[in-house]
């Protein structure tokens, strides 16, 4: 875990703010104060609660999702006449979709022994022979796993998705760092982009671009682009303001300190930001498949249509094998790119692309067809346990089933829809200045008046209350790996690698086990969200606790405490910022897998965005319901946020 | 094939950047133009459509020299399809008199290419032991007697209606608060959930009330029976907030976007030219859900022993 991950600044993409942002964070006042303050307004909530809760009232058709129709009906009858289109967004569309030709004519140009040699050699030339060697076993997995045409369908749009991002992303960044009002302009618009559930702008998309590879293409550039600018800009802030002194001094212009000094010195950092784009994109480019994007996506749908888990766990292994050798190959070649070179070896670096240029060139003359592998798929086996389990552990995952709806999912959804919009308003108001200073408490209020506007209320707060449920679960989960990781320094290491594979599974994928065992239910989301959310859970808490300073457990294990004290006296509270970044991160990732479930059965807001893209007459309500989840999403976020702002340990 | 069309969008957006404008379906495929080009055949999520779709692929590949492009789509984003070129043909529609007035009529980018002979049924069933049991249930009148049986933990304390994928034709919540039912739509996501439920309601003696249809292989082999609901008559689902009725009859047909109509040639005859019965897609249906067979392999199967079926489709 030293050179292969980002620094920790970086969590999937984002950009976290130095613990030591003022801006947001509440002033220091007495803990004692707080806890009256929480105290008075819980009491002050509840009795409000009592007072005005109303019977939760069914949602009406509301004026958002007609006022969305009629922008569908707009759009469908001006498509080919108003100049909106006719030179706007057809020529996007045509232009994407010029470009996934390109990269799809190279790829499948190549064949199969040509593009397999051609990305071992990449990873040889780039990341040396251990990479090489990864990439060439990975990329013939696929023919072994009979995937071959849908893994390089899936690989032609993430590259695509990938290039536009860099070229997008790339300039942005570079202009966030060094143009102050770019930088505070993109930096909200970010915030949402990356808060924004995958899920909730694909109808959108459809509607713009309609459906198939540019769409899918430019949903994932969306997905993937915040993380390149945030990475890029970053990365051009931090080069020393003494080589861009001297540079100046010896009379650089502009331009040269940017293309000789600035980026040049930016280098590693661009290709990290590269592999989180690339990473990011994978995982977005397996959705789109709802919005007819060829690749593994199909055999995902295909297998959650069917309940057939083995076919989706070969489909996911495929998707697993790409993401670490895509990752492999840039996060290497990152550590390359720092490394100082004698003009020998980067003779020799030459050499060896020129040979493999020729070694690509030749074996892509070669006709391979990659049906003729030996086969092998882990389907049969899969299907086997889960049936298994269906079979003989029916009472258990029933009970569990019943148990938590019935006895924590109802009464909190209760709770939430016969609320009142405007106490809850108030409520999240109230204690969000409390735990994250007002601004951020303002804009989670504004979010929650906007979610209550959209006239999607009811749905909302059921969505809510399986997201509270699911996370609570996840920390549950998360923490208790995490602890246990952080004490047990063996098994940390055998569970690792699993972490990482979890990681890089789509989050569509864990639908398909949860819904095999526990049928079409909220439960079923919960599940899929907690498995979805907890390796990076295990992850933050797993620093958190090793980062406790090894002289303080000394003095605590000297001072005669039972190693039971030891972590919950010392160990978790010491860890606490660790804990809290955990569940702001966690939050939004259950958000986006809940609303998922609405595939499953999960019902709510999810369940409006499903049926908003397959329903023609819910169309309205499909994109009314996508923003609430969005507005969900922000005000989730603003409200955890100030959890690694304000409380983190003193450094 | 691909660079072929890299170069037609290429030269495209030349062209259209002279003469003013870009149009949706531009830059798409030439749908099958030449003789033997390639099929884009939607799929939508229903074992039954499946059937259809493995044979005329099977079919229009082995017999008829083409190449077939499955896509796994829901019904209404498979419409969009023939707008943009990304689909030449849907082989089982359900009704869809929205969709035939806005793509057909309005935008002219799809046509009805006739029956594919099945006959489809959708309803509201319980499994057979209930019946038995409960013997007026299968009036709709009763269902709120016996709401209390179908709870579930999904049903916010009242009865259970289980649905399918929510891209299904259905009126189900509308019929739910038009009868005053004490019941909750509760969607599965998938008609393998919905039929994996219905095994269970019988191998278990559970209750159980959900959205089924035929033609279904599985009331081959487990009995339903299906709820009467108020009868339906000409109209009564047109406005789909107020349908009180029960769903009409479906003749299943086909639809295929103008282009293929066009200049599909012998492969838009063959598909016009395909029909056939419930029980032909019944016993297809049955080899892929439960024989463990492929596509192709169901497809294989089938025509090798009909021959007399399929030979007439096939234009001379």
């Amino acid at each position: 875990m030293t050179a292969t991950v980002p620094p920790p600044a970086l969590q999937g993409g984002r950009v976290l703010p130095p613990a030591t942002d003022a801006a947001g964070a509440p002033r220091r006042r007495g803990a004692g104060g707080r806890r009256t303050a929480a105290a008075v307004l819980i009491v002050l909530t509840a009795a409000a609660y009592l007072l005005f809760r109303t019977d939760g009232a069914a949602d009406g058709n509301g004026a958002a999702a007609r006022f969305f129709d009629g922008v569908r009906d707009w759009v469908d009858a001006n498509r080919d006449t108003s100049p909106f289109f006719l030179y706007g967004v057809n020529y996007v569309r045509l232009g994407v979709r010029l470009l996934v030709d390109v990269v799809q004519a190279a790829l499948y140009g190549l064949g199969f022994a040509g593009l397999v040699t051609a990305v071992s050699a990449i990873g040889l030339v780039l990341a040396g022979w251990r990479t090489g060697l990864l990439a060439l076993l990975g990329f013939l997995s696929f023919g072994v796993l009979g995937l071959w045409d849908e893994s390089v369908d899936t690989l032609v749009l993430t590259l695509s998705a990938v290039l536009l991002s860099v070229l997008i992303g790339v300039p942005l960044g570079v202009l966030a760092a060094r143009v102050r009002w770019v930088g505070a302009t993109l930096r909200p618009v970010l915030d949402v982009m990356q808060i924004m559930p995958t899920f909730a702008y694909l109808a959108p998309m459809t509607l713009l671009f309609l459906i198939g590879e540019p769409a899918a293409v430019i949903a994932t550039m969306i997905y993937a682009v915040p993380a390149t600018i945030r990475i890029t800009a970053l990365g051009i802030s931090e080069v020393p303001a003494t080589a861009v002194e001297a540079a100046t001094a010896l009379g650089s212009t502009r331009w040269q300190l940017l293309t000789k000094v600035r980026l040049p010195m930016a280098r590693t950092t661009l290709v990290l930001a590269v592999n989180q784009t690339i990473m990011l994109a994978l995982s977005m480019v397996v959705i789109t498949a709802l919005i007819d994007a060829p690749g593994l996506g199909q055999n995902i749908v295909n297998a959650l249509q069917r309940v057939n888990v083995g076919a989706a766990f070969d489909a996911g292994v495929a998707i697993v094998i790409l993401a670490v050798v895509l990752d492999r190959i840039t996060t290497n070649a990152a550590r390359q790119a720092g490394a100082h070179r004698t003009r020998r070896q980067r003779q020799w670096r030459w050499a060896g692309a020129g040979a493999a240029l020729v070694a690509v060139v030749a074996t892509s003359f070669i006709a391979i067809d990659p049906g003729n592998l030996p086969q092998w798929s882990a389907a049969g086996p899969v299907n086997e346990v889960v049936g298994w389990i269906e079979l003989h552990w029916y009472d258990v995952t029933e009970g569990l089933k019943n148990g938590i709806s019935a006895g924590v999912l109802d009464p909190l959804e209760t709770l939430l829809v016969t609320t009142p919009w405007w106490l809850f308003v108030l409520a999240v108001a109230a204690f969000g200045t409390l735990v994250s200073g007002w601004r951020a408490a303002l804009i989670a209020a504004l979010a929650a008046a906007g979610i209550a506007g959209l006239g999607l209320w009811q749905h909302s707060m059921q969505t809510l209350a399986t997201v509270l449920v699911a996370i609570a679960l996840t920390l549950v989960v998360g923490v208790a790996v995490g602890v246990f990781c952080a004490r047990h320094d063996r098994l940390a290491t055998a569970i690792r690698p699993v972490l990482d594979a979890a990681q890089t599974m789509p989050s569509f994928v864990y639908l398909l086990p949860a819904v095999a065992l526990f049928g079409a239910s909220r439960f079923t989301a919960i599940v899929a969200a907690v498995i979805f959310a907890v390796p990076p859970v295990v992850r933050l808490v797993e620093r958190g606790v090793r980062d406790v300073p090894a002289t303080v457990v000394e003095a605590a294990v000297s001072a005669g405490s039972t190693p039971r004290q030891l972590l919950w006296k010392v160990q978790l509270p010491m860890a606490r910022g660790g804990l809290l970044l955990a569940a702001n991160q966690g939050i939004v990732m259950v958000l986006a897998m809940v609303v998922v479930g609405g595939l499953v059965g999960a019902g709510a807001l999810g369940y409006d965005v499903v049926a908003g893209f397959s329903q023609r007459e819910l169309f309205g309500q499909g994109l009314a319901a996508g923003l609430a989840i969005v507005l969900l999403g922000i005000l989730l976020d603003r409200l955890t946020q100030g959890f690694h702002n304000s409380k983190g340990p003193r450094r | 094939m691909r660079t072929f069309r890299t170069t037609v969008a290429a030269a495209l957006i030349v062209s259209l950047t002279a003469c003013g404008g870009a149009t949706s379906g531009a830059g798409e495929d030439e749908p099958s133009a030449g003789a033997k080009g390639t099929v884009n055949l939607a799929v939508n999520p229903w074992v039954g459509y499946e059937a259809n779709a493995a044979v005329i692929a099977y079919l229009l590949e082995k017999k008829m020299g083409y190449t077939v492009d499955k896509k796994e789509l829901k019904e209404e984003i498979a419409w969009q399809g023939f707008e943009t070129g990304e689909v030449d043909v849907i082989v089982e529609n359900w009704g869809h008199p929205d969709l035939k007035k806005t793509y057909i009529e309005d935008k002219k980018v799809a046509v009805e290419v006739g029956p594919t002979g099945n006959e489809g049924i959708i309803g509201w069933y319980v499994p057979e032991w209930m019946t038995q049991q409960y013997p007026d249930i299968t009036d709709y009148k009763s269902l709120n007697k016996y709401a209390n049986l179908f709870k579930t933990s999904e049903s916010k304390g009242k009865g259970q209606f289980l649905a399918g994928d929510p891209s299904f034709v259905t009126n189900d919540e509308a019929l739910v608060t038009n009868l005053k039912l004490n019941y909750t739509v509760v969607y599965s996501g998938s008609e393998a959930a919905i039929i994996k439920a219905a095994q269970q309601a019988t191998a278990q003696k559970k209750p159980l009330l959900f959205y089924f249809y035929e033609p279904q292989w599985l009331f081959a082999k487990e009995k339903y029976v299906r709820v009467k609901l108020p009868a339906y008559t000409e109209g009564c689902d047109k406005d789909l907030k107020k349908v009180a009725c029960d769903y009409p009859d479906y003749k299943l047909d086909k639809i295929a976007s103008k282009k293929f109509a066009d200049t599909g040639g012998a492969a838009y005859q063959f598909v016009k030219n395909f029909t056939w019965t419930n029980d032909d897609q019944n016993l297809v249906s049955d080899y892929l859900t439960n024989q463990g067979m492929s596509a192709d392999q169901a497809a294989e199967k089938w025509v090798n022993e009909h021959e007399a079926t399929w030979k007439p489709w096939i234009p001379a």
